[in-house]
């Protein structure tokens, strides 16, 4: 009994290492934060050294979705549709303010945060975050992924 | 049209099919990367050919208009931001020309020198995204990626000026934040070197590309009498030949003093516009470049004695009532940001105690100041226009942009509306695409370089 | 041409037509009737003296809380109109009241005013006569309301999925 549990404790944990250094995201990208998502993705501060660096631009492909930028109202049903056609395991990073909490655009027009559409599991705030927070949400998004009990 | 039998649809058989053949209907977007997020063309296509094209926006409204009503003048300046994100000091600009306007006032000359530096400084960093991205939808990743390192040398710069890299907030009514600081012009040749060796790169790889020919030769014409009907300004007017630039019609801030060329080219199509745009970038090097060589330095607030003192004493000579010459004297730890102390902010902020905050040595230091900053930042005080409104274009990345502001009286602006140089083509896009085939929409849209925050605001 | 010597051409032709007229901080304005309107603008991108070849910017403002405009039309809808060739610029306003808030379409004479014409209808609720298609641009189908308008409140919520704050 202890070995089999050993056993799988290891292997969660090398599922993890890989899911983790293998991210494939979907950058969902709308507005000014698409900016500094460029910034961090190219070779200044590049997330290719943590393996994230190839987008997959169909949801069926990809298993991160940033969510980067403002999302509107008539966005959200978009965005919950294409949330709905990623497959399981699937995180999603809210990056930037807008998606944390609606930034300051508290009008009609502006979704108040997305995790009042889709569960998000790291927020980095920001308008637009630097390249140095975008790397240090990533990595925080690495720890969850690495230690969260690994369904395959 | 006749039913159709499900043997007859696919098969495309039947009397209600014609030819034999059906248009499809395909919808480009709204979530797609090389829509830039946020656009929908729903488009009927006949095969590869595109037979008609609807444009659907929208999808970035985060009402700018009506948010700009709900504060003070200063406060619509984070918003303004917003809007052309990739060249922000451009918008930050063009509204405080037109509250400047409303008021009737007149900003310092350095001030206007700097505004120039910066707005070309954000207009070269919105033509390497446009071309970047626009190159990176073709497949030319290395263009993408020598683009975005020659502008992180620019954000740097901007950076240096203004605190922060992309939504700088940097314009205020009446002036800027804070002056430029030391050793600026050195920075700025250093990075412009770089920048200069990056362009000749992508000019090689790019410029002569058989691949990037076939794409974008011919493809996304315009003909002139439809691009100014669309009232489309900017490269997109010059590359059909029409040398409108607002720098020269209509000359703001000190571009009647700079030498620049127009770059023009005849054809209309993506290639055309590639070239304007790569040759604006090296003319406003040049904008640059001059105006750093001709910038005033502007009076310089000397203390009587000349000599700066450290807080603590200037507070002790205040209690013990030695205040004469007090207000001149510059203090060794300023509770400024760099560059808006007091003598660099009397250089770039216009005279005007009923609009400009006083600089805060001011404002902690005389009752004076502290008055004049309260009547500024409190609600129902504040900076008021007489009743009126204005117009006023500046040269965006993409064109004419325009602000129209009424004032009612009040320190709240009754209506900011934003005339965004990308909506125009945005509409004329369905004319560019109409009869080209499936894949030269990506070229097409790049070319246009549509910027969600302005199309939609 | 001149900014005065445009405003009196236009007053000289149209006579009533054009309500009044100012020049507020150096930008021309001619403030015209419904019935003018087409008249006027056609005459002003075809005459070759005005030549105003593109139509800027076409948009509206609403009065309602304008102080001293409480009992006057509520919606004022503004052209701003660039001539190429002779560099020079004109605004014209339309008065319309909340009641029948109709104004002419100018699709015919600058097709980007199909555009314009349509944000001016999804934000204010002013329609145009004559529009091929006058439908929402910025907001979505479903949305009530004109968020323009000043009675439209800034915060009001109308989401088409998720809670309602």
């Amino acid at each position: 009994m202890g070995i089999g549990t050993f056993f799988t404790s290891k292997l969660d944990e090398a599922i993890g290492w890989a899911r983790k250094y293998s991210i494939f995201q979907y950058p969902f990208v709308t507005a000014c934060c698409g900016m500094e998502y460029m910034a961090t993705a190219c070779s200044h501060y590049d997330i290719d050294r943590f393996g994230a660096g190839l987008p997959r631009f169909s949801p069926r492909q990809a298993d991160v979705l940033f969510v980067v930028g403002t999302i509107s109202h008539k966005m959200a049903p978009v965005l919950k549709r294409v949330y709905d056609q990623m497959t399981e395991p699937k995180w999603v990073v809210a990056f930037g303010v807008c998606t944390c909490t609606g930034g300051f655009y508290d009008n009609y027009a502006t979704v108040q945060g997305i995790d009042t559409i889709i569960p998000v599991d790291v927020y980095i705030p920001g308008c637009p975050p630097r390249p140095e927070s975008v790397i240090d949400g990533l990595m925080k998004l690495q720890d969850k992924i690495a230690t969260q009990v690994q369904r395959f | 049209m006749a039913e159709t039998t499900r043997r007859e649809f696919m098969l495309g058989e039947g009397s209600g099919t014609g030819s034999g053949s059906q248009n499809l209907h395909v919808g480009v977007g709204p979530a797609h990367p090389a829509m830039h997020g946020i656009i929908r063309i729903v488009t009927e296509l006949d095969g590869e050919a595109i037979v008609r094209a609807d444009v659907e926006i929208g999808y970035l409204h985060r009402a700018f208009e009506k948010d700009c009503e709900a504060g003070g003048y200063n406060n619509a300046i984070p918003y303004t931001d917003r809007l052309n994100y990739v060249s922000p000091l451009i918008n930050n600009f063009g509204y405080c020309a037109v509250v400047e306007k409303l008021l009737g006032i007149d900003v310092t000359e350095r001030c206007k020198y700097i505004r120039v530096i910066m707005a070309e400084i954000s207009r070269i960093c919105d033509h390497l995204t446009c071309i970047g991205a626009s190159a990176m939808e073709l497949g030319a990743f290395t263009v993408f990626l020598y683009m975005i390192k020659a502008r992180e040398f620019l954000w740097e710069l901007v950076e240096d000026v203004t605190g922060a890299r992309l939504t700088i907030s940097y314009g205020r009514v009446g002036g800027v934040k804070a002056d430029l600081p030391d050793g600026f012009a050195s920075s700025v040749a250093k990075a412009f070197k770089q920048t200069r060796e990056v362009l000749d790169e992508v000019h090689r790889l790019l410029t002569g590309n058989r691949i990037f020919m076939d794409r974008m030769v011919g493809v996304g014409v315009l003909s002139r009498e439809v691009t100014i009907a669309y009232a489309i300004t900017g490269p997109l007017l010059r590359a059909v030949g029409m040398p409108y630039d607002v720098r020269r019609a209509q000359p703001y801030d000190v571009y009647d003093r700079l030498e620049f060329q127009i770059p023009t080219q005849t054809d209309g199509d993506n290639y055309a516009r590639y070239l304007v745009r790569m040759a604006e970038m090296e003319q406003s090097m040049r904008i640059v470049e001059q105006a750093l060589a001709l910038i005033p330095g502007g009076p310089i607030n000397v203390d009587f004695e000349g000599r700066p003192i450290d807080p603590a004493s200037y507070v002790d000579l205040g209690k013990q009532g030695k205040t004469e010459g007090l207000l001149l004297v510059p203090i060794t730890l300023s509770p400024n940001l760099q560059g808006s102390e007091r003598p660099a902010h009397a250089r770039v902020n216009a005279h005007d105690k009923r609009v400009v905050l006083p600089p805060k040595e001011t404002t902690y230091g005389s009752i004076e100041g502290l008055m004049n900053h309260f009547m500024l930042i409190m609600e129902g005080y504040g900076i008021r226009p007489p009743q009126g409104e204005a117009y006023v274009a500046v040269e965006g990345a993409n064109g004419e942009l325009g602000f129209y502001v009424v004032s009612d009286g009040t320190d709240r602006p009754y209506r900011v509306r934003c005339r965004p140089p990308c909506l125009p083509p945005m509409a004329a896009l369905h004319r560019m695409i109409e009869g080209e085939m499936v894949a030269d929409l990506i070229p097409t849209f790049g070319s246009v370089n549509m910027i969600g925050g302005e199309l939609d605001r | 041409m001149d900014g005065a010597a445009i405003l009196a051409a236009l007053t000289a032709r149209f006579g009533s037509g054009v309500v009044e007229t100012h020049d507020h901080r150096g930008d021309h304005t001619a403030v015209v009737t419904r019935e003018a309107l087409p008249g006027v603008l056609a005459w002003c991108r075809d005459e070759p003296s005005l030549g105003f070849a593109m139509l800027t910017d076409l948009t509206a403002v609403d009065y309602l809380k304008y102080p001293g405009h409480a009992d006057g039309p509520r919606f004022e809808v503004v052209y701003h109109l660039y001539s190429l060739a002779h560099n020079h610029r004109l605004r014209l306003k339309v008065k319309v009241d909340e009641d029948d808030p109709v104004v002419p379409t100018a699709v015919d004479l600058w097709p980007i005013a199909n555009w314009f014409e349509r944000e001016v209808w999804d934000m204010f609720g002013v329609r145009f006569a004559g529009h091929p298609d006058l439908r929402r641009l910025l907001m979505y189908e479903e949305f009530v309301g004109h968020p323009l308008r000043k009675d439209y409140p800034i915060d009001r919520r109308q989401p088409l999925i998720g809670p309602t704050t």
